[in-house]
């Protein structure tokens, strides 16, 4: 009897996402999807938080108050997409907690972009116009993911990061037109940022340990390698505008393909930094820890605060 | 007056279809969430308007209005860094 439910329930399930209907968190999903998107909307989560270092590293160093402001303003969307994010996966069943507890003890991973330090003032021109780039050729594939928390969070990131990458690109645009020196900082800024932004995207269609099941319910709607496609094409020329070098000299127009070729990625150092061991892995993780254990006595105070307030109404009852 | 009168306040939240936010749509009395429900059904979904409803007894529900809003989003209104607008780029760089 149970199987003939569990059949007719994995069939609904399937029609759905055939028909590009949305599931929503009370309809019934089997076990490894909610698994799948746990690990992939967690992950995503993680990515957002740990993003907020690299560029909170020069929030007060910004060489404006302008400047300044924008540095702010976008580390703190980071934070609030990282809120969507945890918020959404929360609807799958997991706790904020157990998701913390799994980043912080390592086993659950996030955007190995962020472990690369951000060196000078042009990496933060690099990083939004770059790395918040490759994020949203990403996530406006995501706005169609099958789950409907996920889709709606990538609706509300993708509206609210129009300005993440065209401050990183202003910011780029002045210093690749300024001086010797800061076109110097422009161009090692994008050399140093290329090839982790393309790595962002993940390994090969072929080698990707999840995309074929991903793929296969709508949790991915793009494969790996057409969304990084996608992203070379649309920043080549960009680089072109700034007047700097190609970081890549490989990247050459392929009239037959109606594409950029470009060289391949080293994915030797995609699995080290993704395995723990890039440049900052361990200080990106150690710094999270030590900011939730400083915020320890707000949470505190939060429970102080509830207890409080529990008891006086128990004592205004009685 | 009968009873009803103090019945308590329920705000309907309705998802059109799959994939969208529930909207509020209206409000309504009830005596308990169950019958909240099934009231909703009955004034907002009559005409297969939805797929998915949540009450919410108003009682429930902090909200910010009135007066005080105009302080209460002041802050936000003079960060236009925050809008793509904001930043001019060449014209060969327009699908940012």
């Amino acid at each position: 009897m149970r199987n003939t439910d569990e059949h007719a329930l994995q069939a609904e399930f399937d029609r759905r996402v055939a028909a590009e209907e949305k599931i929503e968190p009370t309809d019934w999903m089997p076990d490894d999807y909610r698994k799948n998107l746990i690990r992939q909307m967690s992950q995503h989560a993680h990515s957002e938080i740990i993003g907020m270092q690299p560029e909170g590293n020069w929030i007060t160093r910004a060489p404006s108050l302008r400047r300044k402001a924008i540095l702010l303003a976008k580390v703190q969307d980071e934070g609030g997409h990282g809120l969507y994010l945890y918020s959404a996966t929360e609807t799958l069943g997991i706790t904020r907690s157990e998701m913390i507890e799994a980043l912080q003890t390592r086993k659950a991973k996030y955007a190995s972009i962020f472990n690369y330090p951000t060196l000078t003032w042009a990496d933060i021109g690099a990083v939004g116009w770059l790395v918040d780039g490759a994020a949203i050729v990403n996530q406006i594939a995501l706005q169609r993911t099958s789950y409907g928390p996920y889709a709606r969070a990538m609706i509300r990131i993708c509206k609210e990061e129009s300005f993440h990458q065209r401050q990183g690109y202003e910011l780029m645009l002045e210093m690749a037109k300024g001086s010797p020196q800061q076109k110097q900082m422009a161009q090692d800024a994008l050399n140093r940022f290329w090839w982790p932004s393309l790595m962002m995207f993940g390994p090969h269609d072929g080698d990707s340990a999840h995309s074929s099941k991903s793929m296969q319910w709508k949790i991915k709607r793009e494969s790996n390698d057409t969304l990084r496609q996608r992203f070379i094409d649309q920043t080549v020329p960009q680089i072109e505008v700034l007047g700097l070098e190609m970081p890549d000299p490989e990247i050459k127009w392929n009239e037959t393909r109606g594409h950029y070729d470009s060289g391949e990625i080293n994915w030797d150092e995609f699995y080290k930094v993704i395995n723990g061991n890039g440049p900052c892995n361990h200080q990106r993780i150690k710094h999270h820890v030590k900011a939730h254990q400083d915020g320890e006595w707000v949470r505190e105070a939060v429970r102080a605060y509830r207890a409080k307030q529990a008891r006086k109404k128990d004592e205004r009852a009685a | 007056m009968p009873q009803q009168e103090h019945l308590a306040v329920y705000e309907v939240f309705v998802r059109s279809a799959r994939g969208l936010d529930h909207k509020h749509v209206g409000s309504l009395h009830a005596e308990s969430p169950e019958h909240a429900l099934m009231y909703a059904r009955d004034c907002y979904l009559r005409r297969s308007e939805g797929i998915s409803v949540w009450v919410v007894k108003a009682s429930d529900v902090t909200a910010s209005q009135g007066d005080d809003v105009a302080d209460f989003v002041e802050p936000m209104d003079d960060k236009d860094y925050r809008h793509a607008t904001h930043y001019v780029l060449p014209e060969s760089v327009k699908n940012m």
